[in-house]
């Protein structure tokens, strides 16, 4: 999902120069979003982050608490430092939001991912994919004579690094989930 | 004891629940049932506005002039949209109120019905919280909750969508004090930060406060709090044209209205003073202008009680997360039981130059013997007005910003006018909600040609409910 993208420096020149001067340093961080699993709930997340011009890397939800009626969005996002701060505010806002961390601020977590690939061919390159796919612990869950599903799960830039291997080797389709993520250690 | 009722009981006997007494509304099929039981109840007016958009803004000036949220009754469809106007317009100017909307039937909905719109999809971004009510038995406790979203934390218009059937079908009541919220905002402020805002008043030599609409939404307590601050302290405020009459126009520390429109003096001591307290102003920017230049000198302080408002445009050293009222109280008491200390020899050489700004005298206008300038008639209104039980509404333009310089509020919640959206056609049906809740007071809508054009059917209400 693209970002507004308005040309830095158009307005300098004005008397109401009114972009913010905070840092311009980009930085990517990892948010977890507990919401009240509601209708429109998503819709609310999604139009914020649309309506305000942020971005968005990757976005997953789930509901994890049955009982309590809690789901949890895992939203991958980049922007000043200024940026991130407010899409923190403006998500705490949010009246069906229960809880917002910035998973990459409060200290390490884990972060993974889940791919599907599909690869075709034969031959070497049939051969040379299957080998890959062993040094990258990715699971075969369907094949043919011509073609194999890879399963993966990783941080995301392993399967990044995965596809880029699989491309010349036949890559035809791949389904990403999205990062779902969780801060390291007992808190 | 549960009480077992329809619907559209439950609408009237929530409101009644909630201590409404108006409800400002345009009837249409999807709100009929709801319309049939205020029929048959005295104890809550129904005020036929001739426009959703002016049943809206009637219920914004009721609300900021009381204090209490305002309540609108609208149909599905095209009452529903005509709503939008308005709830943006409290939304960007945080005024509570409570929108209900008809919907279609549940079993009907998404299939292009009569007018049907998806109402909670298109008011989403123009509402603090919006509800689809599904089911008659959740229909009250929403109710409820609604009221307590439009009025706690950064105040905010909501809006219930209630489908025909959901209106027409029984269910139980849920009374209002059985519900707990899990929307509870802070309205204390740190203490440790409040301690930091203290030590900087204590040495500031130029410190100036830059009040905004926050005061306001913080209710008659904050005003008084930050008028007994203002007094104590001997600092020179300034305030945002949403919190006009916070501190009164008379007194003696007033700079006047800063920013775009505002005073020379107002503006000069905000770009030379070396503490910024902003208390409930969001750094809008006909305030800020050019980002980079703007009060470059300060140490800027925030109080606000949306963590989005604070470092959102400029950087602050000192954010306070809280209520006007409850921070204004502890910074108060800090400040006394460390000795009531300021730096009073700085402070005098600070309002020499302020007082030097004031020769300009910069609202200095040249009056005609041919035409009326507006800032005579305005001068005159006020010379006219000013001793009288007043509430001043007004439309967008620049008629709005001659009255916010040429007219003198003394209190709060006397100041009803669209500053965030810039809505014209704002003041008149606003000036409406005013007068039913304040029947004796003398209402004054200060209007420009083309804004009062805009919802000029409201004659139609003004009329038929012998406003004023
Ligand atoms: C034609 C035109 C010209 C204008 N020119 C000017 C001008 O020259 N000068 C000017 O000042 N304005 C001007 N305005 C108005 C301007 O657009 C903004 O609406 C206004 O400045 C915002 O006021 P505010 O900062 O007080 O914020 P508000 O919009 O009133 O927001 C209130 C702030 O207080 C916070 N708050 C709410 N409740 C509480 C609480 N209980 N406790 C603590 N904080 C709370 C909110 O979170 C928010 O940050 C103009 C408008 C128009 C239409």
């Amino acid at each position: 999902m693209s970002a507004l993208r308005i040309k830095k420096g158009s307005t300098s020149h004005s008397a109401y120069n009114l972009r913010p001067n905070f840092s311009e340093e980009v930085e990517r961080h990892t948010l977890a979003v507990l919401v009240e699993n509601e209708p429109g709930v998503l819709a609310r997340v999604i139009g914020l982050f649309s309506g305000r011009g942020y971005n968005i890397e990757s976005l997953t939800v789930a509901e994890v608490d049955h009982e309590g009626h809690l789901s949890r969005i895992t939203i991958v996002t980049t922007g000043t430092p200024q940026v991130i701060a407010q899409i923190r505010a403006q998500l705490g806002r949010i009246v069906s939001v229960r809880d917002v961390h910035d998973l990459t601020a409060e200290g390490p977590a884990v972060e993974r991912e889940l791919a599907l690939l599909k690869v075709a061919g034969t031959g070497d390159a049939r051969i040379e994919a299957l080998r890959l796919a062993e040094i990258f612990r990715a699971n075969v869950v369907d094949s043919t004579l011509e073609s194999f599903v890879f399963e993966i799960t990783g941080p995301s830039d392993k399967i990044d690094a995965f596809a880029e291997l699989m491309r010349p080797l036949g890559l035809l389709e791949t389904a990403r989930t999205g990062v779902a993520a969780l801060s390291r250690g007992t808190e | 004891m549960t009480r077992q009722m329809t619907g559209a009981k439950m609408v009237v006997q929530a409101l009644k629940d909630q201590g409404v007494d108006t409800v400002f509304g345009y009837p249409g099929g999807a709100v009929l049932p709801i319309y049939d039981e205020i029929f048959q109840q005295n104890d809550i007016k129904h005020v036929l506005v001739r426009h959703e958009q002016g049943a809206i803004h009637a219920a914004e000036g009721y609300a900021r002039s009381t204090g209490k949220p305002g309540v609108a009754l609208v149909t599905s469809g095209p009452g529903a949209t005509n709503a939008v106007t308005g709830l943006t317009d409290a939304l960007m100017d945080s005024i509570p109120i409570v929108v209900f909307s008809g919907q279609v039937p549940t079993f009907m909905i998404g299939s292009d019905a009569f007018q049907e719109a998806d109402t909670v999809g298109i008011t989403r971004p123009c509402t603090k919280h919006n509800w689809l009510v599904k089911e008659t038995d959740t229909l009250s406790s929403t109710i409820h909750e609604a009221f307590h979203v439009a009025t706690s934390g950064r105040p905010g218009p909501v809006l219930v969508d209630i489908p025909k059937d959901v209106q027409f079908a029984t269910g139980t009541y849920a009374e209002k004090t059985k519900r707990k919220s899990h929307y509870q905002p802070q309205v204390k402020g740190d203490i440790d930060a409040i301690t930091d805002l203290v030590k900087a008043m204590e040495k500031a030599k130029r410190p100036v406060f830059y009040t905004g609409g926050g005061v306001i939404n913080s209710g008659t307590a904050a005003s008084q709090l930050l008028r007994e601050l203002v007094e104590a302290t001997g600092f020179p405020i300034t305030s945002t044209l949403m919190g006009l009459g916070a501190y009164p126009a008379s007194g003696d520390k007033w700079l006047g209205m800063l920013g775009m429109h505002g005073l020379y003096e107002a503006n000069m001591a905000m770009h030379d003073c070396d503490l910024l307290i902003n208390i409930g102003a969001r750094f809008d920017d006909r305030i800020t202008g050019l980002i980079s230049e703007f009060s470059p000198k300060s140490k800027k302080a925030h109080i606000d009680i949306d963590a989005s408002s604070i470092n959102k445009v400029i950087h602050v050293d000192i954010p306070i997360l809280g209520d006007v009222a409850h921070v204004l109280e502890d910074l108060l008491k800090i400040w006394k039981s460390r000795g009531r200390v300021t730096d009073k020899e700085n402070l005098a050489k600070w309002w020499a130059k302020i007082n030097e700004w004031k020769t300009v005298e910069c609202l200095n206008y040249r009056n005609s013997d041919t035409v009326i300038k507006p800032q005579y008639a305005l001068q005159r209104l006020e010379a006219l007005t000013k001793d009288r039980d007043r509430y001043i509404t007004t439309e967008v333009g620049q008629h709005q910003m001659w009255a916010a310089q040429f007219l003198g509020f003394e209190d709060p919640n006397r100041w009803m006018t669209s500053g965030g959206l810039g809505t014209m056609g704002y003041g008149f049906p606003a000036s409406i909600g005013v007068q039913l809740a304040h029947p004796d007071a003398l209402v004054i809508n200060v209007a420009g040609e083309a804004s009062w054009l805009m919802n000029m059917q409201e004659l139609g209400t003004a009329i038929q409910y012998r406003l004023p």
